[in-house]
């Protein structure tokens, strides 16, 4: 009995605290999961025909050839796409998007930008994004939204071809899909910098406190 | 990688993973084992397979690779054609592209050529270009997408391959058209009879109006605009109506055997 009490008093405490929810934790790392394997195995799609005057070292790719890659592209994509749409649902319905990433407004991004740059950002209530994460925030959401159409647009120009017709035909959507990664890639190095800088939002991602 | 595989079996804890290992060991062993590090990097040196290309990986690729075939023969509508364009846009010049450089290309004698038929047929009858050429033919300017990624305009003439189909008696409940070619090592590649049925599927003898150059499959190229680029065999020999999945040159070494665009 006295153990029932306890855990129910550590409930009730542990529900106070919790900054990060259990499913946003599950799916934020599925997704993290997701995404690396979707960037490597996409960077060695890439390397078999590639858009610009460069490629990815065979180091940073997966798949070891252009078949191996598109077998790990198109089987991530899979987990990519559902956690993505159980985030977006439960996002939406619960209303954490817009409590979490809204208002933004552009005076707010750039006083926060410049309280960041000059170090007087505060982090006392983790619970609550400052403008320029809730702008990030809602950009990277986008951003990945744009990319699985995109990939979509590529992957199916013919069944799907309204939506390649979208993005401006099936060469245009190439870009498209590939400055959505650049655009993930980077917004990957800013996240898990600050990420490591301000090491509690880490900790609160992993176990919710 | 190193992080890589400790993720890559969901669902096993590599901790228990080792603990249950070490169990199954006799005593002796198990103390060598542990006193030697006991880790998962030590399991798979042990085993001898790193756990990304080991068979259960690549097991579980396939299987979602046949997963995806199913996925797209469930999304292929017969109606949709694949986009078409004016003749200005066709890419000049249009690029030759094989798994062997271009002097290599199978150079077929058209006057002994024949067309192989054989399978779920009523008329197993060989056709020699002569005869195929007085068949009712279609132009089509259609992109041409490439499994690597890369695409180009081009137009193709042929008989549609449904019509032919209807011509030699096929049994269009069957599952494949299975083509084999002429190029070295033998290319040959399996067509699902949905797709063979689209009206856009060519078996093509022209492009840009002049018959079929060497370079893109003298003297027969079966042209599929709602496929990849491998998926439109070159030089092509034979046709065979089957039941059957007989593989591919690049759907056995790992290329989606659907393959739609």
């Amino acid at each position: 009995m006295s153990a029932l009490t306890v855990s129910d008093e550590q409930a009730a405490s542990t529900k106070a605290k919790v900054i990060q929810p259990a499913w946003v934790r599950a799916l934020h790392w599925t997704n993290a999961f997701a995404m690396v394997l979707m960037i490597m195995s996409g960077w060695q799609i890439y390397n078999a025909s590639p858009l610009f005057d460069f490629r990815f070292s065979s180091s940073i790719t997966l798949g070891g050839w252009l078949g191996g890659a598109l077998l790990w592209h198109f089987a991530a994509m899979w987990l990519l796409m559902v956690n993505g749409l159980i985030y977006l649902t439960v996002g939406l319905a619960t209303g954490r998007f817009r409590k979490k990433l809204l208002p933004i407004t552009p005076e707010g991004v750039i006083s926060d930008t410049k309280a960041a740059l000059t170090g007087k950002l505060s982090h006392a209530d983790l619970t609550k994004y400052n403008q320029v994460q809730k702008l990030l925030y809602a950009g990277v959401i986008v951003v990945g939204i744009l990319i699985v159409l995109s990939g979509l647009a590529i992957w199916k120009p013919v069944q799907l071809q309204y939506l390649t017709a979208l993005f401006g035909g099936y060469e245009a959507a190439r870009y498209v899909h590939f400055f959505c990664m650049a655009a993930i890639v980077a917004f990957i190095v800013v996240h898990v910098v600050l990420a490591l800088l301000v090491p509690k939002s880490l900790r609160a991602m992993i176990i919710g406190r | 990688m190193g992080r890589m595989r400790n993720l890559l079996i969901p669902g096993v804890d590599k901790t228990l993973l080792v603990r249950d290992a070490v169990k199954t060991m006799p005593d002796l062993t198990r103390r060598r084992f542990i006193s030697g590090g006991a880790s998962l990097g030590a399991l798979t040196l042990l085993t001898g397979c790193d756990v990304t290309d080991s068979f259960s990986a690549e097991e579980m690729l396939k299987q979602v690779s046949k997963f995806n075939d199913g996925v797209q023969a469930f999304m292929f509508n017969p109606n949709a054609m694949a986009p078409t364009f004016p003749e200005s846009a066709i890419t000049k010049p249009f690029p030759f592209n094989a798994y062997y450089d271009l002097e290599d290309a199978p150079t077929v004698d058209g006057k002994s050529w024949k067309l192989e038929v054989s399978g779920l047929v009523e008329n197993k009858k060989s056709w020699t270009l002569e005869e195929l050429y007085q068949l009712p033919q279609v132009k089509q300017v259609t992109r041409h997408i490439c499994v690597e990624g890369w695409s180009a305009i081009g137009s193709w003439t042929g008989v549609p391959l449904r019509d032919f189909l209807k011509l030699v008696g096929a049994d269009t409940r069957a599952k494949y058209v299975w083509f084999q070619c002429a190029d070295k090592d033998g290319y040959n590649s399996p067509l699902d009879m949905q797709s063979a049925l689209h009206a856009q599927t060519q078996m093509t003898f022209k492009f840009g109006d002049e018959i079929l150059p060497r370079a893109y499959g003298f003297p027969m190229k079966i042209r599929v605009p709602t496929k990849l680029g491998f998926k439109n065999p070159k030089y092509v020999i034979s046709m065979e109506v089957t039941n059957d999945y007989k593989g591919g040159f690049w759907e056995d070494q790992g290329y989606n055997s659907f393959s739609g665009s």
